[in-house]
Protein backbone atom coordinates (compact mmCIF):
# COMPACT_ATOMS: atom_id res chain seq x y z
CA UNK A 1 0.00 0.00 0.00
CA UNK A 2 1.16 3.20 -1.01
CA UNK A 3 1.19 6.07 1.57
CA UNK A 4 -1.65 7.70 0.53
CA UNK A 5 -3.54 4.26 0.81
CA UNK A 6 -2.83 3.81 4.06
CA UNK A 7 -3.76 7.25 4.78
CA UNK A 8 -7.16 6.48 3.42
CA UNK A 9 -7.56 3.50 5.02
CA UNK A 10 -7.22 4.90 8.33
CA UNK A 11 -8.95 7.97 8.43
CA UNK A 12 -11.31 7.65 4.95
CA UNK A 13 -12.30 3.93 4.66
CA UNK A 14 -15.48 3.42 2.83
CA UNK A 15 -16.50 0.03 4.32
CA UNK A 16 -16.24 1.54 7.91
CA UNK A 17 -17.87 4.84 6.86
CA UNK A 18 -20.63 2.74 5.40
CA UNK A 19 -21.35 1.25 8.42
CA UNK A 20 -21.04 4.20 11.25
CA UNK A 21 -22.38 6.90 9.60
CA UNK A 22 -25.92 6.23 10.83
CA UNK A 23 -24.67 6.53 14.15
CA UNK A 24 -23.10 9.09 13.36
CA UNK A 25 -26.55 10.71 11.72
CA UNK A 26 -27.97 9.90 15.08
CA UNK A 27 -25.20 11.59 17.22
CA UNK A 28 -25.49 14.60 14.99
CA UNK A 29 -29.92 14.49 15.99
CA UNK A 30 -28.76 14.08 19.68
CA UNK A 31 -26.09 17.04 19.27
CA UNK A 32 -28.71 19.68 17.87
CA UNK A 33 -31.44 18.53 20.32
CA UNK A 34 -29.15 19.08 23.38
CA UNK A 35 -27.75 22.71 22.09
CA UNK A 36 -31.37 23.86 20.95
CA UNK A 37 -32.41 22.97 24.49
CA UNK A 38 -29.15 24.57 26.38
CA UNK A 39 -29.42 27.84 24.42
CA UNK A 40 -33.48 28.00 25.29
CA UNK A 41 -33.18 27.39 29.06
CA UNK A 42 -30.06 29.29 29.08
CA UNK A 43 -30.84 32.70 27.17
CA UNK A 44 -34.24 32.57 28.71
CA UNK A 45 -32.58 32.30 32.06
CA UNK A 46 -29.94 34.84 32.09
CA UNK A 47 -32.66 37.08 30.44
CA UNK A 48 -34.14 36.86 33.78
CA UNK A 49 -31.43 37.11 35.91
CA UNK A 50 -30.26 40.27 33.70
CA UNK A 51 -33.89 42.09 34.40
CA UNK A 52 -33.99 41.20 38.04
CA UNK A 53 -30.58 43.18 38.38
CA UNK A 54 -32.13 46.18 36.82
CA UNK A 55 -34.58 46.32 39.93
CA UNK A 56 -31.36 47.19 41.64
CA UNK A 57 -32.17 45.24 45.10
CA UNK A 58 -28.90 45.54 46.71
CA UNK A 59 -28.70 41.88 48.32
CA UNK A 60 -30.39 40.20 45.13
CA UNK A 61 -27.58 42.12 42.96
CA UNK A 62 -25.11 40.80 44.78
CA UNK A 63 -26.14 36.96 44.89
CA UNK A 64 -26.83 37.31 41.22
CA UNK A 65 -23.00 39.12 40.84
CA UNK A 66 -21.44 35.89 43.13
CA UNK A 67 -23.85 33.42 40.95
CA UNK A 68 -22.44 34.49 37.41
CA UNK A 69 -19.18 34.77 38.63
CA UNK A 70 -19.20 30.79 40.00
CA UNK A 71 -20.12 30.13 36.54
CA UNK A 72 -18.06 31.92 34.29
CA UNK A 73 -14.91 30.90 36.52
CA UNK A 74 -15.36 27.38 36.46
CA UNK A 75 -14.38 25.32 33.28
CA UNK A 76 -17.88 23.85 31.80
CA UNK A 77 -16.17 20.17 31.88
CA UNK A 78 -15.68 20.23 35.76
CA UNK A 79 -19.40 21.16 36.01
CA UNK A 80 -20.42 18.29 34.13
CA UNK A 81 -18.37 15.48 35.97
CA UNK A 82 -19.55 17.48 39.36
CA UNK A 83 -23.17 17.20 38.50
CA UNK A 84 -22.70 13.79 37.20
CA UNK A 85 -20.65 12.31 40.03
CA UNK A 86 -21.29 14.32 42.24
CA UNK A 87 -24.89 15.50 42.80
CA UNK A 88 -26.49 11.67 42.81
CA UNK A 89 -24.74 12.15 46.20
CA UNK A 90 -27.17 14.79 47.15
CA UNK A 91 -29.71 12.33 46.34
CA UNK A 92 -30.38 14.28 43.12
CA UNK A 93 -29.28 11.71 39.96
CA UNK A 94 -28.83 13.10 36.49
CA UNK A 95 -28.32 10.91 33.18
CA UNK A 96 -25.59 12.28 31.17
CA UNK A 97 -27.79 14.04 28.71
CA UNK A 98 -29.45 15.89 31.87
CA UNK A 99 -25.94 16.76 33.40
CA UNK A 100 -24.58 18.04 30.30
CA UNK A 101 -27.41 20.18 29.55
CA UNK A 102 -27.81 21.91 32.97
CA UNK A 103 -24.07 22.57 33.52
CA UNK A 104 -23.90 23.80 30.20
CA UNK A 105 -27.10 26.16 30.80
CA UNK A 106 -25.87 26.97 33.70
CA UNK A 107 -22.66 28.28 32.23
CA UNK A 108 -24.53 30.14 29.16
CA UNK A 109 -27.08 31.52 31.78
CA UNK A 110 -24.16 33.03 33.54
CA UNK A 111 -22.58 34.49 30.13
CA UNK A 112 -25.63 35.71 28.76
CA UNK A 113 -26.74 37.56 31.96
CA UNK A 114 -23.44 39.45 31.65
CA UNK A 115 -23.97 40.38 28.02
CA UNK A 116 -28.09 41.39 28.47
CA UNK A 117 -26.75 43.73 31.40
CA UNK A 118 -24.23 45.03 29.99
CA UNK A 119 -26.69 45.95 27.05
CA UNK A 120 -29.41 47.17 29.51
CA UNK A 121 -26.38 49.68 31.28
CA UNK A 122 -25.25 50.95 27.64
CA UNK A 123 -29.51 52.26 26.77
CA UNK A 124 -28.98 56.02 27.64
CA UNK A 125 -30.58 56.99 30.83
CA UNK A 126 -32.64 59.26 29.40
CA UNK A 127 -34.65 56.46 27.35
CA UNK A 128 -35.53 55.54 31.02
CA UNK A 129 -36.35 58.85 32.32
CA UNK A 130 -38.22 59.76 28.81
CA UNK A 131 -40.32 56.42 29.73
CA UNK A 132 -41.16 57.25 33.14
CA UNK A 133 -42.26 60.82 32.07
CA UNK A 134 -44.63 59.59 29.34
CA UNK A 135 -46.73 57.96 32.60
CA UNK A 136 -44.92 54.52 31.86
CA UNK A 137 -44.26 52.29 35.25
CA UNK A 138 -41.01 50.82 35.71
CA UNK A 139 -41.47 46.65 34.16
CA UNK A 140 -42.82 48.37 30.91
CA UNK A 141 -40.51 51.25 30.48
CA UNK A 142 -37.83 48.27 31.15
CA UNK A 143 -39.75 46.11 28.81
CA UNK A 144 -41.18 48.03 26.04
CA UNK A 145 -38.38 50.65 25.83
CA UNK A 146 -34.99 49.65 27.32
CA UNK A 147 -34.37 45.91 26.66
CA UNK A 148 -35.52 46.01 22.72
CA UNK A 149 -32.75 48.32 23.06
CA UNK A 150 -30.40 46.66 25.42
CA UNK A 151 -30.88 43.31 23.20
CA UNK A 152 -29.98 44.37 20.09
CA UNK A 153 -26.69 45.76 21.59
CA UNK A 154 -26.38 42.59 23.06
CA UNK A 155 -27.11 40.52 19.80
CA UNK A 156 -23.19 40.13 18.55
CA UNK A 157 -21.68 39.12 21.44
CA UNK A 158 -24.05 37.11 22.45
CA UNK A 159 -24.05 35.29 19.23
CA UNK A 160 -20.62 34.31 19.63
CA UNK A 161 -20.78 33.27 23.08
CA UNK A 162 -23.92 30.89 22.24
CA UNK A 163 -21.84 29.17 19.76
CA UNK A 164 -18.37 28.48 21.82
CA UNK A 165 -21.14 27.44 24.58
CA UNK A 166 -22.82 25.18 22.16
CA UNK A 167 -19.66 23.30 21.00
CA UNK A 168 -19.27 22.20 24.48
CA UNK A 169 -22.12 19.55 23.76
CA UNK A 170 -19.01 17.52 22.67
CA UNK A 171 -18.26 17.49 26.53
CA UNK A 172 -20.94 14.95 27.24
CA UNK A 173 -19.14 12.48 25.55
CA UNK A 174 -17.08 12.30 28.31
CA UNK A 175 -20.14 11.27 30.89
CA UNK A 176 -21.50 8.98 27.60
CA UNK A 177 -23.82 10.58 26.11
CA UNK A 178 -23.98 9.07 22.10
CA UNK A 179 -23.74 12.40 21.23
CA UNK A 180 -21.74 13.12 17.71
CA UNK A 181 -18.40 12.78 19.77
CA UNK A 182 -19.28 9.58 21.92
CA UNK A 183 -20.65 7.94 18.91
CA UNK A 184 -17.36 8.56 17.09
CA UNK A 185 -15.55 7.46 19.83
CA UNK A 186 -17.56 4.23 20.25
CA UNK A 187 -17.61 3.86 16.63
CA UNK A 188 -13.43 3.80 16.49
CA UNK A 189 -13.35 1.29 19.66
CA UNK A 190 -15.85 -1.06 17.52
CA UNK A 191 -13.84 -0.98 14.44
CA UNK A 192 -10.51 -0.36 15.30
CA UNK A 193 -10.32 2.60 13.00
CA UNK A 194 -10.21 6.09 13.16
CA UNK A 195 -13.04 6.38 9.97
CA UNK A 196 -15.94 7.49 12.44
CA UNK A 197 -13.75 10.22 14.24
CA UNK A 198 -12.90 11.69 10.96
CA UNK A 199 -17.32 11.43 9.52
CA UNK A 200 -17.54 12.91 13.60
CA UNK A 201 -15.05 15.83 13.06
CA UNK A 202 -16.85 16.10 9.45
CA UNK A 203 -20.05 16.41 10.84
CA UNK A 204 -19.02 19.11 13.44
CA UNK A 205 -17.74 21.01 10.44
CA UNK A 206 -20.83 21.00 8.71
CA UNK A 207 -23.26 21.42 11.82
CA UNK A 208 -21.01 24.78 12.98
CA UNK A 209 -18.88 26.33 10.32
CA UNK A 210 -22.17 27.85 8.75
CA UNK A 211 -22.88 29.18 12.18
CA UNK A 212 -19.76 30.38 12.79
CA UNK A 213 -19.34 32.66 9.37
CA UNK A 214 -23.15 33.44 9.82
CA UNK A 215 -21.63 34.79 13.44
CA UNK A 216 -18.94 36.51 11.88
CA UNK A 217 -21.69 38.45 9.28
CA UNK A 218 -23.71 39.23 12.46
CA UNK A 219 -20.62 40.28 14.40
CA UNK A 220 -20.33 43.04 11.78
CA UNK A 221 -23.95 43.42 10.91
CA UNK A 222 -24.82 44.53 14.50
CA UNK A 223 -21.10 46.35 15.05
CA UNK A 224 -21.38 49.29 17.70
CA UNK A 225 -21.30 52.72 15.58
CA UNK A 226 -18.45 54.53 17.26
CA UNK B 1 -26.31 11.76 53.95
CA UNK B 2 -25.37 15.26 51.83
CA UNK B 3 -22.70 15.89 53.88
CA UNK B 4 -21.47 12.20 54.18
CA UNK B 5 -20.78 11.93 50.55
CA UNK B 6 -19.74 15.19 49.23
CA UNK B 7 -17.94 17.21 52.44
CA UNK B 8 -15.69 14.49 53.74
CA UNK B 9 -13.31 16.38 55.66
CA UNK B 10 -10.59 13.67 56.14
CA UNK B 11 -11.21 12.76 52.49
CA UNK B 12 -10.89 16.20 51.42
CA UNK B 13 -7.74 15.83 53.32
CA UNK B 14 -6.64 13.15 52.41
CA UNK B 15 -7.12 14.24 48.60
CA UNK B 16 -5.19 17.71 48.84
CA UNK B 17 -1.64 16.27 48.03
CA UNK B 18 -2.88 14.46 45.07
CA UNK B 19 -5.12 17.48 44.31
CA UNK B 20 -2.20 19.76 44.86
CA UNK B 21 -0.24 17.86 41.80
CA UNK B 22 -3.01 18.15 39.48
CA UNK B 23 -3.00 22.24 40.02
CA UNK B 24 0.59 22.54 39.58
CA UNK B 25 0.01 20.75 36.28
CA UNK B 26 -2.78 22.51 35.23
CA UNK B 27 -0.68 25.91 35.87
CA UNK B 28 2.04 24.31 33.84
CA UNK B 29 -0.29 23.33 31.02
CA UNK B 30 -1.93 26.97 31.11
CA UNK B 31 1.68 28.09 31.06
CA UNK B 32 2.58 26.35 28.10
CA UNK B 33 -1.00 26.86 25.82
CA UNK B 34 -1.36 30.64 26.96
CA UNK B 35 1.69 31.89 24.93
CA UNK B 36 1.15 29.04 22.55
CA UNK B 37 -1.92 30.17 21.58
CA UNK B 38 -1.31 34.02 21.46
CA UNK B 39 1.81 33.26 19.58
CA UNK B 40 0.10 31.28 16.85
CA UNK B 41 -2.91 33.70 16.74
CA UNK B 42 -0.70 36.81 16.34
CA UNK B 43 1.35 35.51 13.62
CA UNK B 44 -2.38 34.44 11.61
CA UNK B 45 -3.62 37.72 11.91
CA UNK B 46 -0.98 39.49 10.46
CA UNK B 47 -0.67 37.37 7.74
CA UNK B 48 -4.00 37.60 7.99
CA UNK B 49 -3.93 41.07 6.78
CA UNK B 50 -1.37 41.06 3.61
CA UNK B 51 -2.98 41.82 1.10
CA UNK B 52 -2.66 38.92 -1.24
CA UNK B 53 -5.22 36.81 -1.48
CA UNK B 54 -3.77 33.63 -1.79
CA UNK B 55 -2.71 34.20 1.86
CA UNK B 56 -5.57 35.82 3.14
CA UNK B 57 -8.59 33.55 2.09
CA UNK B 58 -7.17 30.15 2.81
CA UNK B 59 -6.19 31.49 6.42
CA UNK B 60 -8.99 32.65 7.00
CA UNK B 61 -10.68 29.20 5.92
CA UNK B 62 -8.82 27.48 7.98
CA UNK B 63 -9.33 29.76 11.25
CA UNK B 64 -12.72 29.10 10.27
CA UNK B 65 -12.79 25.27 10.41
CA UNK B 66 -10.79 25.47 13.78
CA UNK B 67 -13.56 27.82 15.26
CA UNK B 68 -16.14 25.53 13.83
CA UNK B 69 -14.59 22.13 15.70
CA UNK B 70 -15.15 21.35 19.40
CA UNK B 71 -11.63 21.67 21.07
CA UNK B 72 -12.52 18.05 22.74
CA UNK B 73 -13.20 17.13 18.99
CA UNK B 74 -9.64 18.05 17.64
CA UNK B 75 -7.79 16.74 21.35
CA UNK B 76 -9.32 13.62 20.45
CA UNK B 77 -8.30 13.20 16.98
CA UNK B 78 -5.17 14.28 17.55
CA UNK B 79 -4.18 11.63 20.09
CA UNK B 80 -6.28 8.85 19.70
CA UNK B 81 -7.11 9.32 15.62
CA UNK B 82 -3.11 10.24 14.58
CA UNK B 83 -0.93 7.09 16.49
CA UNK B 84 -3.15 5.46 13.50
CA UNK B 85 -0.93 7.23 10.77
CA UNK B 86 1.69 6.21 12.62
CA UNK B 87 2.30 9.99 14.77
CA UNK B 88 2.02 9.64 18.44
CA UNK B 89 1.84 12.51 19.88
CA UNK B 90 1.56 11.80 23.72
CA UNK B 91 -0.99 13.27 25.54
CA UNK B 92 1.64 16.98 26.38
CA UNK B 93 1.76 16.75 22.56
CA UNK B 94 -1.80 16.16 21.66
CA UNK B 95 -3.05 18.98 23.92
CA UNK B 96 -0.06 21.61 23.39
CA UNK B 97 -0.85 21.07 19.35
CA UNK B 98 -5.03 21.19 20.36
CA UNK B 99 -4.58 24.61 22.10
CA UNK B 100 -2.12 25.53 19.37
CA UNK B 101 -4.80 25.22 16.49
CA UNK B 102 -7.98 26.36 18.50
CA UNK B 103 -7.14 28.84 20.66
CA UNK B 104 -4.84 29.88 18.15
CA UNK B 105 -8.21 30.77 15.75
CA UNK B 106 -9.84 32.18 18.33
CA UNK B 107 -6.83 34.53 19.50
CA UNK B 108 -6.22 34.93 15.94
CA UNK B 109 -10.08 36.45 15.04
CA UNK B 110 -9.59 39.21 18.35
CA UNK B 111 -6.06 40.39 16.56
CA UNK B 112 -7.72 40.58 13.49
CA UNK B 113 -10.75 42.55 15.03
CA UNK B 114 -8.48 44.93 17.02
CA UNK B 115 -5.63 45.24 13.65
CA UNK B 116 -8.60 46.41 12.26
CA UNK B 117 -10.16 48.65 14.49
CA UNK B 118 -6.88 51.08 13.97
CA UNK B 119 -7.37 53.89 11.79
CA UNK B 120 -5.54 53.41 8.11
CA UNK B 121 -4.12 56.83 8.94
CA UNK B 122 -2.05 55.69 11.69
CA UNK B 123 -0.05 53.09 9.42
CA UNK B 124 0.39 55.75 6.56
CA UNK B 125 1.35 58.50 9.14
CA UNK B 126 4.12 55.29 10.46
CA UNK B 127 5.28 54.69 6.73
CA UNK B 128 5.54 58.22 5.53
CA UNK B 129 7.46 59.04 8.70
CA UNK B 130 10.26 56.58 7.59
CA UNK B 131 9.34 53.38 9.58
CA UNK B 132 9.57 50.13 7.80
CA UNK B 133 6.73 48.08 7.60
CA UNK B 134 7.44 45.39 10.33
CA UNK B 135 7.91 48.71 12.67
CA UNK B 136 4.45 50.23 11.41
CA UNK B 137 2.97 46.96 12.74
CA UNK B 138 4.85 46.00 16.13
CA UNK B 139 5.49 49.48 17.53
CA UNK B 140 1.83 51.73 15.94
CA UNK B 141 -0.80 49.46 14.99
CA UNK B 142 -0.50 46.32 17.59
CA UNK B 143 -0.06 48.65 20.48
CA UNK B 144 -3.26 50.31 19.82
CA UNK B 145 -4.80 46.92 19.11
CA UNK B 146 -4.24 45.32 21.56
CA UNK B 147 -5.77 48.34 23.93
CA UNK B 148 -8.98 48.10 21.68
CA UNK B 149 -9.39 44.59 22.20
CA UNK B 150 -8.13 44.02 26.24
CA UNK B 151 -11.27 42.61 27.10
CA UNK B 152 -11.86 40.25 24.63
CA UNK B 153 -8.65 39.02 24.90
CA UNK B 154 -8.46 38.32 28.78
CA UNK B 155 -11.56 37.08 28.18
CA UNK B 156 -10.31 34.59 25.47
CA UNK B 157 -7.13 33.89 27.93
CA UNK B 158 -9.50 32.94 31.00
CA UNK B 159 -11.51 30.48 28.38
CA UNK B 160 -7.92 28.82 27.86
CA UNK B 161 -7.06 28.15 31.22
CA UNK B 162 -10.25 26.52 31.99
CA UNK B 163 -10.15 24.43 28.72
CA UNK B 164 -7.24 23.15 29.78
CA UNK B 165 -9.30 20.65 32.24
CA UNK B 166 -10.14 19.01 28.69
CA UNK B 167 -6.95 17.56 28.86
CA UNK B 168 -8.05 14.86 32.09
CA UNK B 169 -9.62 13.26 29.08
CA UNK B 170 -6.18 12.35 27.34
CA UNK B 171 -5.19 11.07 31.18
CA UNK B 172 -2.94 14.12 31.55
CA UNK B 173 -2.68 14.25 35.51
CA UNK B 174 -4.23 17.92 35.79
CA UNK B 175 -6.54 19.20 38.27
CA UNK B 176 -9.91 17.50 36.99
CA UNK B 177 -8.36 14.10 35.90
CA UNK B 178 -6.47 14.25 39.67
CA UNK B 179 -9.97 14.44 41.03
CA UNK B 180 -11.29 12.21 39.72
CA UNK B 181 -8.58 9.56 40.44
CA UNK B 182 -8.79 10.31 43.63
CA UNK B 183 -13.13 10.20 43.31
CA UNK B 184 -12.99 6.67 42.30
CA UNK B 185 -10.47 5.65 44.57
CA UNK B 186 -12.42 6.86 47.77
CA UNK B 187 -15.92 6.43 46.07
CA UNK B 188 -16.76 9.84 47.56
CA UNK B 189 -17.59 13.15 45.03
CA UNK B 190 -15.65 15.86 47.21
CA UNK B 191 -12.62 15.63 45.83
CA UNK B 192 -14.33 16.92 42.72
CA UNK B 193 -16.36 19.60 44.62
CA UNK B 194 -12.48 20.75 46.11
CA UNK B 195 -11.69 20.93 42.06
CA UNK B 196 -13.50 22.80 41.41
CA UNK B 197 -12.88 25.14 44.31
CA UNK B 198 -9.40 25.36 43.02
CA UNK B 199 -10.36 26.23 39.78
CA UNK B 200 -12.62 28.70 41.58
CA UNK B 201 -10.02 30.41 43.83
CA UNK B 202 -7.66 30.80 40.49
CA UNK B 203 -9.86 32.19 38.36
CA UNK B 204 -12.23 34.53 40.28
CA UNK B 205 -9.97 37.37 40.57
CA UNK B 206 -9.66 37.31 36.35
CA UNK B 207 -13.20 37.36 36.00
CA UNK B 208 -13.61 40.10 38.80
CA UNK B 209 -11.32 42.31 36.44
CA UNK B 210 -12.84 41.04 33.45
CA UNK B 211 -15.89 42.28 34.42
CA UNK B 212 -14.42 45.55 35.29
CA UNK B 213 -12.80 46.36 31.70
CA UNK B 214 -15.90 44.90 30.23
CA UNK B 215 -17.81 47.80 31.88
CA UNK B 216 -15.30 50.43 31.25
CA UNK B 217 -15.19 49.75 27.76
CA UNK B 218 -19.01 49.64 27.37
CA UNK B 219 -19.03 53.07 29.64
CA UNK B 220 -16.28 54.61 27.07
CA UNK B 221 -18.68 53.77 24.07
CA UNK B 222 -22.09 55.51 25.60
Amino acid sequence: MSGLDAFLFSFLNARVAAEYWPKIVDGLGVTIVLALLVILAGLALGLGLAVLRALGIRPLNWAIIFLVDVFRALPPLVLIVLIYFGLPAAGLSFSGFGATWLALTLVLMAFAEEIFWAGICAVPKGQWEAGRALGLRFLPTLGRIVLPQAIRIAVPPLTNRTIAITKGTALGSVVAVAEILGAAQSGMAFSGNPTPLTLGAIAYILLFLPVVVAGRWVETRFRWKR
Amino acid sequence: MFVESFLTTEIALAALPILWMGLVQTILLALLCVPLGIGAGLAAALLSGRPERAIRWPLIGLIDIFRAVPPLVLLIFLYAGLPFAGLDLGAWGAVALAFLLNTGAYYAEIFRAGIESVGRGQAEAARALGLRRWQVSLFVVLPQAVRNVLPDLVSNTLEVVKLTSLASVVALPELLFQARQAQSITFNATPILVAALFYFILLWPCVRLLSRLENRQIAGRR
